[in-house]
């Protein structure tokens, strides 16, 4: 719907997200870990509020203030929207236990657009900068104790989701990318509880972050890990490749020579 | 039993054909000639075909070896269908598995393809022994009996059976070892009045005001690092572990006690109170707790009550405030035993 609108305000709109990048740009280099709001042009406001009104308002209501088809969006932070839009759980498709995940409908402008203007109805969490999301220096066996006390109950040991009751169910993490662990941690989406910079910290979220990115390299010395999803597939494939050869052997040694 | 029965052959059978239906007991049928034993181009092939076998297995063998020794146990390979596995186990395991599969292969091979296969009958003789040697055995029975006179030797008899019966008593003393009864352990945790809660695996104490609505922390009592001993360590883990999530208290239907929650925060027993697992699968949206062992299901905006599931019991709640500092205390210890049910809790 929105792909190839052409806005009057198309110079205005790339000198704001010129600015934008430039801020995030900015709090990269700044060393305070503090999360700082980016630096936001009007214009930007604007263009992602005409486009909330047009792709969001219906569910969310005109002011974001929520209406019965869909929750308030006051205070939920430039985070929230980022992630929600970006992985393409929004716009949803209809009501439901959960908005799939699926391709995103908007464009990065438009994304910091939207993001932008429902972070001026409420302070909420903002989109960690590129130095939030370093991992370089991350602990990375702290971040494997964190992820299986906090995360690996509904995400799995090895990260590819998991059941939640009522047909729900806890995304893999196989295609996640730093800053949507990042933001789906701080603003908690949909059914996943919040992790907040002040009780799970940033190095805490980063080494987290790290630990996912090793189980996403899927290193497997011992061969193919089907799926690692654990003794349910090692089981289907011992049951049926396994057990099928040893009776096959079997019926090669019961059967009579010719 | 019959006497004029031939004990070789089944009952109901008389020159090995079941007398009723005239059906052969044993059929054999005509014996089939293979392929090997007429002609003897098709032996020299199957003895070609064992020998190869033999041969293969040899050189896989020595193969595992040199591969053990030669390949680099650092370098990877990509195989189709295997996916990327380490080279010198799967160059090793391969050929020594192949190695060993062949010998049995080629001897399976050289007995079904080469060895005599004529069908024979393997005679079996009665299992009764003849009625002359049982009364014979019985005699010398009767005869020990007597010749140990427990008969008239009465104080003999009645120690004998008095240390017979006495001889399983050490063995049911030594169940104790077992290990002490769990007493009150299995109704107590070291939850008490004033425990700071901390957060599990980084125990930092936590700030109410840090609690956003929706957060999760899975905690554990801060005495928890008093306890030093490994396995005592597991075990109180194993019971004071909680989990802490913050609620709009607009949300909050009932709690287990009167004012156990600070402004929305509330804490409950992470231990599923069916066979015991550790849960914080926690859905922030229907404040459901899931169980992914059995599905029971509890609602912590509910007093932790069973939605679905097999647990028969809520989860056990800790009620909580904060210190001076604003740090979230526990106000006292469990008020239920926590976890599954056991025998004595009735």
């Amino acid at each position: 719907m929105a792909l190839s609108r052409r806005h009057p305000a198309v110079l205005a709109t790339v000198i704001g997200v010129a600015l934008g990048t430039m801020g995030i740009a900015y709090a990269a280099v700044d060393s305070s870990t503090k999360p700082k709001t980016t630096l936001v042009s009007q214009t930007q406001v604007e263009e992602g509020k005409a486009l909330f009104i047009e792709g969001c308002s219906s569910c969310h209501g005109l002011a974001g203030q929520g209406t019965s088809d869909g929750p308030s969006l006051i205070g939920v932070g430039a985070a929230s929207v980022d992630f929600q839009v970006s992985t393409g759980r929004m716009p949803g498709v209809g009501p439901g236990i959960q908005a799939p995940k699926k391709k995103a409908i908007y464009n990065e402008t438009e994304i910091a657009a939207l993001a932008a203007y429902v972070a001026t109805l409420g302070p909420g969490p903002a989109i960690p900068t590129a130095e939030l999301l370093d991992t370089s220096g991350a602990e990375l066996a702290l971040g494997g104790e964190l992820f299986r006390t906090n995360c690996a109950q509904c995400h799995g040991v090895s990260g590819r989701g998991g059941a939640l009751s009522e047909g729900g169910v806890a995304p893999s993490l196989m295609d996640s990318d730093a800053k949507n662990i990042y933001q789906a941690m701080i603003s908690g989406p949909q059914n996943m509880p919040v992790f907040s910079d002040t009780t799970l910290p940033v190095e805490d979220k980063q080494a987290i972050i790290a630990y996912i990115e090793q189980l996403q390299k899927g290193e497997n010395p011992g061969g193919n890990g089907l799926g690692r999803l654990g003794p349910v597939t090692e089981g289907l494939f011992i049951w049926v490749v396994g057990l099928g050869a040893l009776l096959a052997v079997a019926i090669w040694i019961g059967a009579k020579a010719k | 039993m019959s006497h004029d029965h031939n004990e070789l052959e089944p009952y109901g059978a008389k020159d090995g054909v079941d007398v009723v239906s005239g059906v052969p007991v044993f059929p054999m049928g005509e014996h089939q000639l293979r392929r090997a034993d007429i002609d003897p181009k098709a032996a020299k092939r199957a003895e070609l075909q064992v020998a190869s076998m033999f041969g293969i297995s040899a050189i896989c063998l020595l193969g595992a070896v040199i591969s053990y020794v030669v390949v680099s146990n650092t370098l990877f390979i990509n195989v189709p269908m295997v996916g990327k596995v380490n080279a010198n186990h799967f160059s090793v395991g391969t050929l020594f598995g192949l190695g060993i599969f062949l010998i049995g292969a080629g001897a399976i091979h050289w007995a079904k393809k080469l060895m005599p296969d004529d069908e024979i009958v393997q005679e079996r003789h009665s299992l009764t022994s003849a009625p002359e040697e049982r009364a014979e055995v019985a005699e010398i029975y009767k005869r020990g009996a007597a010749e140990t006179g427990i008969g008239e030797r009465k104080i003999i008899r009645r120690t004998l059976l008095g240390a017979l019966s006495l001889f399983p008593l050490p063995l049911i003393v030594m169940l104790r070892d077992l290990g002490p009864m769990p007493g009150t352990r299995l109704r107590e945790t070291i939850w008490d009045e004033g425990i700071h809660l901390v957060t599990d695996a980084t125990y930092r104490k936590i700030k109410a005001t840090d609690m956003q609505i929706g957060t999760l922390i899975n905690a554990v009592p801060e005495n928890l690092l008093e306890v030093e001993h490994e396995d005592e360590n597991l075990n109180e883990r194993g019971k004071a572990s909680i989990i802490l999530v913050r609620l709009d208290p607009a949300d909050i239907v009932s709690q287990q006690g009167e004012g156990w929650d600070y402004q929305g925060i509330v804490a409950y027993s992470k231990i599923c109170t069916h066979v015991g697992c550790p849960i914080s699968l926690y859905q922030q949206r229907t404040h459901h707790l899931l169980c992914p062992c059995h599905q029971s299901t509890f609602d912590l905006s509910d007093s932790g009550n069973v939605v679905f599931g097999p647990a028969a019991r809520r989860m056990p709640q800790l009620p909580i405030t904060v210190d001076g500092e604003g740090y979230l205390v526990a106000t006292s210890g469990f008020q239920e035993p926590v976890g599954p049910s056991f025998w004595e809790r009735g």
